[in-house]
């Protein structure tokens, strides 16, 4: 494989870009690895690289049922950020965020990482106070925050509805300064092929029927549609389909599939150059490199499996976006596209060993996923390589639920569609 | 999505609030099993088909409803008033005249 640098680029560009390797191979399954991930988005990719990278197992494979980065990888508003509140989101996020920091040079691939800020808006002195409760419980634990008030934001965010007529008048915002954006897509295929130069197979078009067990009931292999394969421990990071993979292996798991839409507009000119969430609502608004305006919102609010939302959800968040930024009304919406969530019982996800022996569990992202690429990937690595969570995610297990340790940062409750 | 609603006929889902899955039972209040009580409040079927859930019409009849609905095509299949098809395990006998 090649290595990428300036001096690469550049030459291939003078012989007409000609001569360019395949960025990683395309294998025919073997009839065992040591490692199975099933799953060929960020979070498997990202786990099979940190498996080689940082714990030399390279005899894995990743099975993925259509192409890699087909999924929530490809289908997510690209926002990275790790301003938590609850002990065991906080450092896990955090070091996620870390490894963002350095991930472009680490892959040896432009992964588009830009620490272009969060601004959460707020709208009254008492959801300030929420917001600095946790951006102060945020900076004990040494990661970076600031609480702005309404003439800082005004200087920062002009464009926003400061007239005596706006519907919720800005009161002030908490900021994460080391928060941004990456390219998404650029996320999965450079992980794809950090994790194939170390000898790691990447298996396309590969469903995962079934698993193999052993008298004892423990998984030693899956069963898919391009033939059976041994593995002496199975990992499963499959976005909105967790709870069926989950099942197969007879475990029922406190996890709904919802449906989220996300949204750009036509491109336009450089206007949004941070990442802006709505405190009167759930709006958040971001601009691609291309120009196009990235935003979302709430789910849809009922369980799904279909990748399209509703035309009234769309209808729910235009007002909203216009009510915190009015420019945007003269702009048309492009496209609309819509992911399935794994949602928890409590909106924190869940990286653990499972009750069944040789099978590991990476999923419940809600939809937050897309930011923890790195940290799941790197602490699901961790869980399988050594048979145990790391510190940064001993507290995202299955059993938290029945210990009554559930992770809660909205305090919604057991109901997946609220989080 | 648009659902037939038994009082009002058939609405645009946007008028109702939707709650969840409809087809865990809940326990009686008193019993003590933890398990039971775990299963109830934590884990989900999840199906990846046909799902029976709670909507609540709020802004129409505001009854409780129970919707039989696919997850993958959103097609509806039924919808029953909740009244009719839930029944709790400690809930009181029915009177003579409620019964009525």
């Amino acid at each position: 494989m090649t290595h990428y640098s300036w001096f690469s680029v550049f030459a291939k560009a003078l012989g007409g870009n000609k001569g360019w390797d395949r960025a990683w191979r395309d294998p025919e399954p073997k009839a065992a690895y040591d490692v199975i991930i099933v799953g060929g988005g960020g979070h498997g990719l990202a786990t099979a690289y940190y498996l080689a990278k940082e714990h030399g197992i390279t005899n894995v494979a990743v099975l993925e049922k259509g192409w890699l980065g087909g999924g929530n990888t490809g289908r997510n508003t690209t926002i990275i950020r790790s301003n938590y509140m609850i002990d065991g989101n906080t450092h896990f996020y955090e070091k996620s965020l870390k490894l963002w920091e350095g991930l472009s040079k680490d892959l040896n691939y432009n992964a588009m990482v830009s620490h272009r800020k969060i601004y959460n808006l707020f709208h009254s002195p008492s959801q300030m106070e929420g917001f600095a409760k946790r951006y102060n419980i945020m900076r004990s634990c040494g990661i970076d925050g600031e609480i702005l008030n309404r003439e800082e934001v005004m200087k920062v965010l002009p464009y926003l509805d400061y007239s005596p007529n706006a519907r919720f008048p800005v009161y002030g915002a908490a900021s994460q300064p080391r928060a941004g954006t990456a390219r998404h897509d650029a996320v999965a295929w450079g992980y794809a092929r950090g994790a194939d130069m170390r000898g790691v197979d990447l298996i396309q078009n590969c469903e995962v029927t079934g698993y193999q067990r052993d008298a004892s009931g423990a998984v030693v292999g899956v069963q898919t549609t391009r033939g059976d394969i041994k593995a002496k421990k199975v990992g499963i990071a499959v976005a909105g389909h967790t709870s069926q993979l989950a099942e197969m292996a007879g475990l029922n798991l406190p996890i709904e599939s919802h449906l989220l839409q996300a949204f750009v507009s036509e491109p336009y000119k450089p206007l949004i150059d941070t990442v802006i969430t709505f405190g009167a609502g759930h709006f958040y608004i971001s601009q691609s490199d291309k120009g196009g305006l990235v935003f979302g919102g709430d789910l849809d609010g009922y369980n799904s499996f279909a990748q399209r939302g509703n035309f009234h959800l769309i209808d729910h968040l235009l007002p909203e976006g216009k009510a915190m930024v009015p420019c945007l009304s003269r702009l048309r919406f492009q496209r609309t596209w819509g992911g399935i969530m794994d949602m928890t019982m409590d909106g924190s996800p869940i990286i653990c060993k499972s009750p069944v022996d040789g099978l590991y569990i990476n999923g419940g992202w809600c939809y937050g996923g897309f930011k923890a690429t790195p940290g799941s990937g790197w602490c699901f690595a961790h869980t399988i390589a050594n048979d145990r969570p790391h510190e940064f995610n001993s507290k995202l297990t299955l059993d938290r639920f029945r210990r009554g340790y559930a992770l809660d940062e909205k305090g919604a409750g057991p109901m997946p569609g609220w989080h | 999505m648009r659902v037939t609603c038994p009082c009002c006929g058939e609405r645009d889902y946007g008028e109702f609030s939707i709650y969840g899955d409809a087809s865990r039972q809940r326990p009686h209040i008193d019993d003590t099993d933890f398990e039971a009580w775990y299963d109830y409040v934590y884990i989900r079927p999840n199906p990846k088909g046909r799902h029976q859930e709670f909507w609540h019409h709020i802004q129409g009849c505001r009854q409780w409803l129970v919707v039989d609905r696919d997850t993958v095509t959103h097609e509806v299949y039924g919808v029953a008033l909740a009244r009719d098809v839930v029944t709790l395990p400690d809930a009181p006998a029915a009177t003579p005249e409620e019964a009525k």
